[in-house]
């Protein structure tokens, strides 16, 4: 009797690890849809028309592949990491900062993009980007892009400005009155990239390789720029709406901004435009990811496959003023994009950008870097007036 | 009545819980209260003392990992400079809000205590209440609008020939700004405005609680009316002001919202909480900057105490 309980208990676990081992693996066929996919998602990525009706990419899914969509909208990188270690999710559209991340703590599996038939539409300047793409294999499938540019008003600016001097150094503008007071910058640390990119053009003996991997000297040089900022900023913008009123109400006429922003302000007939200047930008890339135990890994890659192939891309980038990672969404009629669209939301400027990534002290570039942390304490100094 | 009064034996479960009850009255005291007990025993002190442990670590200045051993060293970060800044700066706010909102607030509740009757006393209550029943938000980004630089107070100072009054007032130092919705006095403006309720009513309450007679006394007894507020009515109502204060001190204390929304973006503590954790990842300094609220109201209601605020209580 003794021996069988033991006999059962080995193969019990044998079964077990076999169970868990399988799950970490990539999947090899679609089975039967399993009626569900749970998605954890940016607010205002997983539409079903009930915002506006013309914006609607989930019933037709749902309908044709018989998989019911469930969204739990995160509001930060950290809430998505955080609900994904709990477990329960199947898919998430995971932002630079949070990809790479969970892919190191084993709760992502890779993808099969043999089972995904429209990956050889993605756009091939994302199929093997970093922050999905270990050692060759595909921890996702890329979901929407976009950069953060430069917004600026049409009156006081005639021609698009051609650097983002305009919001780090004390000048006249274009109108002859001074730009203390009328620019902006983001009040997120990672605006500490941004001045860095700016040194990286106009001081290259600082030898800055990346704005997300600085060694001491070169944060403290970002640093000096953003203390020479905070005399011309009069606020911070942190939420979008409150940024296009400060455009609208404020006086505001340049500043880092989303083509969110942009869109919704030229589309209230405010004189406003927006350019990527010569020093190049920072920018946002988000991927599909799947949890290593998804319990629906058929509808999710059903879904995975429709991120692709559907009217979500078009639709979805211009709702969201951003990309799509698929190139044909931006002229091939399936949404409401267009060529002139994408070229806004600037689809074209994609080398120029440096996607975002969380600055950590183990970085590539250089022996040690400035992690995180010390740009969350350091720009508050610096906003502080310190 | 021949042999002893005997009462019937209780049966059953309810019974004997009952007849335990009345010999104990200590075990239906414990059971009643075991419930708060716990609900403040384990979520409130309980969460409060997981946060206090998180200040007493650190985060190791390589790894940004969060070393789990005792040290003081967090607390020390809190005085560099551009943290104690951002805890002067939230005391300061908190300490100018209250006092305005007290000399804001005793007239109307004083009006509303002791003179408005009938209808005008609804109206009161309605008119103090009313901004309380509206989303906080809106009222927040209504102020935003209202103190815009293109806003309606500057519309309208410029209309009146006064723009260089705002003018003025916006070029001071420190306080001053762009616009009023860029500087401290806009923040002031809108704290006030939203925490002035919580005053008006405890100052009402105490103000209808002094007693007709005590002031007519005082009048008999020849005090000018100045001296029958200072010795009479004042000291009755301090209790209620003591209160509201302690309400719109804690409370700007906490906010993290409205200096977002309006002002210079330069940190309130509540907001450095809410930095600090998160990506950064830097819990202990979240903690320790979380504890300084608690610390402050606590000194703050020692000093009340000592200044016998509470012996009227």
């Amino acid at each position: 009797m003794k021996h069988i309980q033991t006999g059962c208990a080995t193969a019990l676990v044998a079964v077990l690890w076999a169970g868990s081992s399988l799950a970490a693996q990539m999947m090899t066929e679609i089975g039967a849809p399993e009626g569900q996919v749970n998605i954890v998602a940016w607010p205002g990525y997983i539409e079903r028309g009930e915002t506006m009706a013309e914006f609607d990419w989930v019933t037709g899914f749902e309908k044709a592949s018989g998989c019911k969509v469930n969204v739990k909208t995160a509001n930060t990188s950290d809430e998505m990491v955080a609900l994904m270690n709990e477990g329960g999710f199947d898919l998430v559209t995971a932002s630079g900062d949070a990809s790479l991340r969970m892919v190191a703590g084993g709760r992502i599996q890779p993808i099969n993009i043999d089972l995904v038939p429209s990956w050889n539409t993605v756009d091939p300047r994302l199929q093997n980007a970093p922050w999905f793409t270990v050692d060759g294999v595909h921890y996702g499938v890329p979901y929407q892009w976009g950069p953060n540019v430069l917004m600026y008003n049409t009156t006081v600016f005639p021609e698009a400005p051609t650097s983002w001097n305009v919001v780090f150094e004390e000048m006249n503008l274009p109108d002859g009155k001074p730009n203390a007071g009328r620019v902006q910058a983001y009040d997120g640390p990672i605006h500490v990239a941004d001045a860095a990119q700016y040194l990286m053009y106009h001081q290259p003996d600082l030898g800055i390789k990346s704005p997300y991997e600085l060694n001491q000297k070169q944060y403290e040089a970002a640093l000096d720029l953003l203390r020479q900022q905070r005399k011309l900023v009069g606020r911070y913008w942190h939420d979008a709406f409150i940024q296009i009123d400060d455009f609208k109400n404020e006086g505001v006429v340049a500043s880092g901004s989303w083509p969110f922003q942009v869109n919704l302000l030229a589309g209230d007939g405010a004189p406003v435009a927006s350019t990527i200047p010569v020093e190049g930008a920072t920018g946002w890339a988000d991927t599909t990811m799947m949890h290593v135990d998804a319990a629906n890994p058929n509808c999710s890659y059903l879904w995975i496959e429709h991120t692709l192939s559907s009217n979500l891309q078009s639709d979805l980038s211009v709702w969201f003023g951003a990309n799509p990672v698929v190139p044909a969404a931006c002229n091939d009629g399936r949404g409401m994009q267009t060529a002139e669209g994408c070229t806004t939301n600037g689809f074209d400027e994609f080398e120029r950008i440096r996607f975002w990534t969380t600055p950590v002290s183990s970085c590539e570039s250089q022996d040690e870097c400035v992690p995180y942390y010390r740009w969350v304490s350091d720009y508050i100094g610096v906003i502080g007036g310190r | 009545m021949a042999g002893p009064l005997s009462y019937p034996r209780a049966d059953g479960l309810t019974g004997r819980l009952s007849d335990l009850f009345w010999r104990r009255p200590g075990v239906l005291l414990a059971l009643l209260l075991a419930p708060p007990l716990l609900w403040l025993g384990v979520i409130y002190i309980g969460s409060l003392f997981a946060l206090l442990t998180q200040s007493f670590f650190a985060i190791d200045e390589f790894t940004g990992m969060i070393r789990r051993e005792f040290t003081l060293k967090t607390y020390g970060e809190l005085f560099r400079p551009a943290n104690f800044d951002i805890i002067v700066r939230t005391v300061s706010m908190a300490a100018s809000v209250t006092l305005a909102s007290v000399v804001l607030a005793f007239p109307i509740a004083y009006f509303a205590a002791r003179h408005a009757r009938g209808r005008w006393k609804v109206l009161f209550y309605l008119g103090v209440m009313l901004p309380l029943w509206s989303s906080y938000l809106v009222k927040v980004y209504a102020w935003k609008l209202i103190l815009a630089k293109e806003g309606i107070i500057s519309w309208a100072l410029q209309g009146a020939g006064l723009g260089f009054v705002l003018d003025g007032i916006l070029s001071l130092p420190v306080i001053g700004g762009n616009s009023l919705s860029v500087s401290y006095i806009g923040t002031f403006m809108v704290f006030v405005y939203v925490w002035l309720p919580f005053m008006i009513l405890p100052v009402q309450a105490s103000l209808e609680r002094v007693p007709v007679n005590l002031i007519e006394a005082s009048g008999d007894l020849g005090a000018s009316s100045r001296q029958t507020f200072v010795h009479v009515i004042l000291p009755l109502a301090l209790p209620g002001i003591i209160a509201g204060s302690i309400f719109t001190f804690s409370l700007t204390l906490g906010d993290y919202i409205i200096p977002q929304i309006i002002g210079s973006s330069r940190l309130f503590i509540g907001q450095a909480v809410y930095a600090h954790q998160g990506t950064a990842g830097n819990i202990p300094l979240a903690a320790a900057f979380a504890v300084v609220p608690i610390v402050v109201m606590a000194v703050y209601l020692w000093i009340a105490k000592r200044k016998g605020a509470f012996d009227a209580l």
